[in-house]
């Protein structure tokens, strides 16, 4: 990885058809240091855009650039710099939390004399320490989700892609990964993140994105896109003589999403 | 006809139509367009049984209730009866073990013993539906040449489908008490693995240290084996005698058998409910524990892929008994190996040569259950595949995974053999690992994304796999047994094998692009 590429992640022309164009030409940039959260409503085309930047999927056309590494063609070293945890956080039941730090500290090259406090760390703020040793197979969806988290950082990724980490989550272990999350972007670390709990993207995201039937139609801050909402529904009260609402500067990030899809449903 | 909700009958239809689903969804693999074909594999399957029924028992369709022909029937219906057993104690434990419905039964306001009473019955249905494919031609074939009195054979399936569940219930039950909820997954399973295979394997032993032969009938119809067995009219035929027509001996038995599982659902179906709550929440306690030092060993993601591989083959209770069963399978070849050794004759060539097909067959057939569980049960494909390691790394890691199991439970065998015949040893060894090589590529080429515990079902998910997999081991066993005697013979079966695993091949999924 060269220290001097300002992004750590570069998208573009990403193409990926199923059925249907699920990705169709997506464009995105992600600054090193940044926490940028993905929004979009259902199929979308988030967690296949995010499977790509993994390279758990193959994109039909487009490139991607983890840290200014070619992911394509160089996959094997983009996915060093890389960590992936999905909203289905599958971890192996017959493993113990410190057996499956250890097998993912190995898989990742880590020196064990590196691992192995890095993972009593991990395990520590996750308060997963009273369970180190005991089989994965009794956990409930929050250590699981938990667990996955600890796996991913080990390594010490430079980009962290994570896909609804948030989901099903108490309100005490949603807090500790948050911190966790908050922690690793104040350290260096790069976070992109897919949500549908638009509080968790208004409230630590420094920049969204919302996607939309596989493109990028707006991004950037709160206030950028609360401007960008209100000046395409000013356009179409216009248009449409007072039938829509417009962005105030109050709106919250969920009338701003919800006004942003809703216009470009309309487009389409 | 409609029947109450929360009544017997009303659980009843909901557990038929469930049980209905499952079974078209395994045989069909999910698509429906499949059921035509499915329909005429089984009646290919039924009719060509009747042919092998015929060939094997049409001679004996006169039978008369004598004291070997007695001995004979109960034989095959003992034997029948303890892998009843052991595949119902499999089905109790997973009714126990899986989680499923039971949350939605168990916050429901119906009498949950109902359910669960509906629930052993249907095991006990179930146990004998899976008999009847492969008894129903035997006793079509004595009903068409021996006359309507082997009708009764049906009622004895019956019944021993209903002893059998309701012992296999007991054992569980009384295992969950004393060995408590945690232990009884693992020690049910085996035990239902030694069941399973205790009579065969039991039979052979001894058939194998009294006459040195591999064949059970030796043992069963000796003169010594008679005249130690009761007389003819003892209650122990009575089961023999319902399947040859006896109409005391059948409605004996059929009764005393539903007595049994009344008896098990009355004692247990109340409680039943608070057995899987047990089960599902003893996850976690002390005995699933793992290492306890904490130090990191060294490692490269090669062997991390590896330790990680045997760590969960040890864990997983279904692989150790499936594995178990392996193992127990070669006990009589061990013992005729022993023997022959012993006896340090120069005639026990041909035991040796009886050995070399069975070590091969079964090391092919273990290495494909392990490949499936290494390659395609990956419960965290996401995770290996985002690691920063070329596919072709984690396929060969998984694939040395596997090979050094198989080479871990046919050393000592290959060992022993090597000292009493090294011709014989280096035979072996070959074919076993083409054998395994040969199963572990099968399961390389038909691999799909599944979770470990679907095992049990891997054989649905791709038939041509299974048959291919089942063929290739037979092939290479073959080949084997003919090498062993003239190297050159062995070309033909050689390339009946490569035939197999061509076709495999050509018939195999494209990997797709990632």
């Amino acid at each position: 990885m060269t220290a001097d590429v300002p992004f750590a992640l570069e998208v573009c022309g990403l193409i990926k058809r199923f059925d249907r164009p699920a990705v169709d030409g997506l464009d995105l940039n992600v600054r090193r240091g940044e926490f940028y959260a993905l929004l979009g409503p259902n199929g979308a085309g988030k967690t296949t855009t995010l499977r790509m930047i993994t390279g758990l999927l193959r994109p039909d056309a487009g490139t991607i650039r983890v840290a200014g590494i070619d992911a394509l063609a160089d996959p094997v070293a983009a996915k060093r710099l890389t960590a992936w945890i999905s909203d289905e956080p599958m971890i192996y039941d017959k493993l113990t939390p410190h057996e499956y730090l250890e097998f993912v500290a190995g898989l990742w090259g880590v020196e064990p004399a590196l691992a192995e406090p890095r993972a009593c760390e991990l395990l520590h703020w996750l308060d997963l320490t009273p369970q180190a040793h005991e089989r994965c197979e009794g956990f409930s969806k929050g250590m699981r989700q938990k667990m996955a988290l600890a796996g991913a950082l080990i390594h010490e990724p430079r980009l962290i892609i994570l896909d609804e980490p948030l989901t099903g989550l108490d309100a005490g272990s949603a807090r500790q990964v948050k911190g966790v999350l908050r922690q690793r972007v104040r350290d260096g670390g790069t976070i992109i993140m897919t949500t549908h709990i638009l509080e968790v993207a208004e409230r630590m995201a420094d920049r969204i994105g919302v996607i939309a039937r596989g493109k990028l139609i707006a991004e950037g801050t709160l206030e950028e896109l609360r401007r960008k909402a209100g000046k395409n529904t000013d356009k179409n009260t216009d248009k449409n003589a007072g039938k829509n609402t417009s962005m105030t500067d109050g709106a919250s990030l969920e009338d701003t999403f919800l006004a942003l899809v809703a216009e470009q449903a309309e487009a389409a | 006809m409609t029947a109450v909700p929360g009544s017997a009958v009303w659980f009843a239809r909901h557990e038929s139509r469930l049980a209905w689903r499952d079974w078209l969804a395994m045989m069909t693999a999910g698509r429906r367009e499949r059921l035509r074909r499915v329909v005429i594999a089984i009646a290919v399957f039924v009719i060509f049984m009747h042919f092998v029924a015929y060939w094997v028992v049409g001679r004996y369709a006169d039978a008369a209730p004598d004291k070997a022909t007695l001995v004979a029937i109960s034989a095959s219906v003992l034997l029948s009866w303890l892998l009843m057993i052991s595949q119902a104690m499999e089905s109790t434990t997973r009714a126990f073990y899986s989680r499923s419905d039971l949350d939605l039964i168990l916050a429901s306001p119906a009498a949950v013993e109902k359910i669960f009473a509906v629930r052993i019955a249907t095991v006990a249905l179930s146990m004998a539906m899976m008999a009847l494919p492969l008894a129903a031609p035997f006793i079509d074939v004595l009903v068409a040449r021996g006359g309507w009195r082997w009708i009764g054979a049906y009622g004895l399936i019956a019944a021993m489908g209903a002893a059998a569940t309701a012992l296999a219930v007991a054992l569980t039950v009384a295992l969950f008490r004393v060995i408590g909820p945690k232990r009884t997954r693992l020690v049910a399973q085996v035990v239902a693995a030694v069941i399973g295979a205790a009579f065969v394997i039991g039979l052979q032993v001894a058939a194998i240290l009294s006459y040195g032969t591999l064949s059970r009938v030796s043992v069963l119809q000796s003169q010594t084996a008679l005249a130690l067995l009761p007389d003819a009219g003892s209650l122990v035929w009575w089961p023999a005698r319902a399947a040859l027509g006896d109409g005391m001996a059948l409605t004996g038995v059929l009764a005393s058998s539903f007595v049994l599982l009344a008896a098990a659902i009355a004692v247990v179906a109340p409680r039943f409910g608070e057995y899987a709550m047990t089960a599902v929440g003893s996850a976690g306690s002390s005995i699933g524990r793992g290492r306890q030092d904490s130090a990191f060993r060294p490692t490269s993601p090669r062997l991390a892929l590896r330790r990680k591989e045997w760590t969960l083959l040890r864990r997983d209770p279904w692989l150790v008994s499936q594995t178990l069963m392996q193992m127990l399978y070669l006990i009589p070849p061990a013992v005729l190996l022993w023997r022959s050794f012993d006896d340090g004759q120069s005639g026990s060539h041909g035991a040796y040569q009886l050995l070399v097909p069975v070590l091969v067959m079964a090391a092919g057939q273990l290495a494909g259950g392990l490949a499936w569980l290494a390659i395609s049960g990956e419960d965290a494909p996401d995770l290996v595949a985002s690691a920063p390691v070329p596919p072709r790394f984690i396929v060969r890691a998984k694939i040395e995974a596997v090979l050094g199991v198989v080479a871990l439970v046919f050393a000592p065998l290959v060992a022993t053999l090597a000292v009493a015949s090294p011709w014989h040893a280096l035979v072996t060894s070959v074919g076993i690992v083409i054998a395994a090589a040969a199963a572990t590529s099968i399961q390389l080429w038909f691999r799909s994304q599944a979770k470990r515990s679907q095992f049990r079902r891997r054989q649905v998910s791709s038939r041509v796999a299974t048959f291919a997999e089942a063929f290739s081991s037979i092939g290479w066993a073959a080949t084997a047994a003919v090498a062993a005697a003239n190297v050159w013979l062995a070309i033909a079966p050689a390339l009946l094998a490569l035939v197999v695993m061509t076709g495999a091949w050509c018939v195999s999924p494209r990997p797709r692009n990632v």
